[in-house]
């Protein structure tokens, strides 16, 4: 039962064949089997699975129950669960224990049947999950190696079968270079395409809640699950939610792929390259229409990324402070109560980011920083609307290597944020944008981006399907 | 180059404390990282409006009516320090 995709087993569960509670059964013992050499939890929830997956059986008997219901889910440690300890993967909040559930988790189901909360980078800063206050996750193909991150709990969990699928979060590739880094499917929806109420914010104008699954159907059903309009998010998008499987099957046949140049240059290692060529070959065998795209300010996204995120988080974790909840470190008065709590409880690359940002910030970097970033970023995009205007998919490497050794770059933060070069462009840019897994470089998956314009996740996922379609690659369970 | 007392004023508009060591390691950092990042000063950007929502959103407003909201005690359960239906913080210095 582990090795089936979330699709399949929720028609098991429907069919009676399975039923929920046998599920989480299944994924509790996983856990417990392999937990110890993966890690990809902060705190698992057997409990809570078990009796959840009871709940959703009666009501499978009673017809009320929608179809992806039943199936275990794994949860990053960023989004609130009502009642369960969420981290975020940082000691500020090792005690800290949400008062409601993330709207996307409501949207899920009244009993989401959740297997754990996963592993992250702190506040889902870092590409290695390395950066967690409770030890690094390890990737279930090679457990030297990092599984990428920030959402690499959640990936880990899918590769190993700790779990059917997850939901992780987004910010400049934070599910789709993990999804890429173990083997799995990873897609960022367009920006406001999942309330962000209830998901601990990190940069508030790129967060996206995204589905991490084992093929790209599942991917399609479980951000049916969770897609919406929230009027308790400002920012999430007032626009009809589209049936995203309706269109899977269709094909690629007349579409036009532009193959982004600039993501395709020497800085990305050769075996990825290859495995990206290899897949446009074979699209272009399938009926599409392949030629070479430009986003000419992909080479500026990076710089602009490193500040315009930086810049919100330090604004966002400014409510980390000893006040309203979390970690308190006792002083005499409340400026040292601040800078002893805020010491203590943060790790270095958060405390990193919250610098740099702050710098950007300050009077008299303003303009020469940030202002310029968010130009950069109206630039960015205005490249992808023309390129999309002549085509209707671009596509790239997701990551510019395969899965990297623990510890490679963990003193080299520059090094680290490189791992973020392809994924970052569409985080400015709003677009959505999924990584499935195209083949092996020694021996390791190689992630292969698609992007498309705002809201075209129907047409993105069709031609992800094709693409995964064609891909030498095939879903098998780790360890 | 940042200075030493670049990166603490910095490190105090954040409320953040560091060590001498993290001190001098954060400025080392610091330096590397804004290096990288210098190159979008190049781009001539001077007519270009900036961007903070990718979807141009604009005053998103809902109508302004009482709704059900976490009651004073729930709300205070997470706190470090409730007192008297308040959170409590050390002497305002």
């Amino acid at each position: 039962m582990l090795d089936l995709t979330a699709s399949g087993l929720a028609q098991k569960i429907r069919e009676g064949e399975v039923s929920s509670r046998e599920a989480a059964e299944a994924a509790n013992r996983r856990v417990e089997e392999i937990e110890d050499r993966v890690n990809a939890f902060v705190t698992p929830t057997p409990e809570v699975a078990l009796e959840r997956a009871e709940k959703v059986d009666t009501r499978i008997q009673n017809g009320r129950v929608r179809p992806w219901e039943g199936v275990p889910l794994v949860v990053k440690d960023v989004l609130s669960t009502k009642g369960v300890r969420t981290t975020c993967g940082s000691k500020i909040l090792e005690d800290f224990t949400p008062l409601y559930d993330a709207s996307a988790l409501v949207n899920f189901g009244e009993d989401l049947v959740m297997v754990g909360k996963a592993n992250m980078d702190e506040f889902a800063m870092g590409s290695s999950t390395e950066n967690s206050a409770y030890g690094p996750t390890r990737n279930p193909w090679d457990l030297g190696r990092v599984p990428g991150g920030s959402s690499g709990g959640s990936a880990a969990a899918v590769a190993a079968g700790e779990g059917w699928w997850a939901l992780g979060t987004d910010t400049g590739g934070s599910v789709r270079q993990p999804a890429a880094l173990c083997g799995i499917v990873g897609l960022k929806p367009t920006y406001g395409r999942v309330s962000r109420r209830g998901l601990i914010a990190f940069g508030s104008s790129l967060d996206c809640i995204g589905p991490m699954t084992r093929d790209v159907r599942d991917a399609a059903l479980l951000l049916q699950a969770v897609a919406g309009h929230d009027p308790l998010d400002s920012t999430s998008a007032n626009a009809e939610v589209p049936d995203y499987l309706a269109d899977l099957e269709g094909g690629v046949d007349g579409l036009r792929v532009g193959v982004v140049k600039e993501l395709m240059d020497e800085r990305i290692d050769a075996g990825v390259r290859e495995v990206v060529e290899k897949v446009v070959g074979e699209l272009a065998v399938a009926g599409a229409e392949v030629g070479e795209a430009s986003l000419p300010h992909a080479y500026y996204a990076l710089e602009a990324y490193y500040i315009i995120a930086p810049a919100e988080i330090s604004s966002n974790l400014a409510r980390f402070d000893g006040v309203r909840f979390g970690l308190r470190e006792p002083a005499e008065g409340v400026h040292e109560m601040y800078r002893r709590t805020r010491e203590m409880g943060f790790g270095d690359e958060a405390k990193r980011r919250i610098m740099l940002g702050t710098y950007a910030l300050s009077s008299g970097y303003y303009d020469a920083y940030y202002a310029q970033a968010q130009k950069v970023r109206t630039r960015m995009i205005q490249d992808f609307r023309e390129a999309l205007s002549r085509y209707d998919v671009l596509v790239s490497p997701t990551s510019p290597s395969v899965a990297f050794e623990i510890g490679a770059k963990t003193d080299d933060p520059l090094a680290m944020y490189l791992q973020d070069i392809c994924a970052v462009p569409a985080s400015l840019a709003g677009v959505p944008a999924i990584s499935i897994p195209g083949g092996l470089s020694d021996g390791l998956p190689v992630g292969v981006q698609l992007m498309s314009d705002h809201f075209t996740e129907p047409l993105l996922l069709r031609a992800a399907r094709a693409a995964e379609e064609a891909a030498d690659f095939r879903f098998e369970l780790k360890l | 180059m940042i200075s030493e007392e670049q990166v603490r004023h910095v490190a105090n508009l954040a409320r953040l404390g560091l060590t001498d060591e993290e001190i001098g390691r954060m400025g080392e950092q610091l330096d590397a990282i804004l290096d990288s990042i210098e190159k979008i000063r190049e781009l001539d950007l001077k007519d270009v409006p900036p961007t903070a929502n990718p979807l141009d959103l604009t005053n998103v407003l809902r109508p302004d009516e009482p709704r059900e909201e976490l009651p004073r005690e729930r709300a205070l359960s997470t706190a470090p320090d409730p007192v008297d239906g308040m959170f409590a913080v050390p002497r305002i210095d």
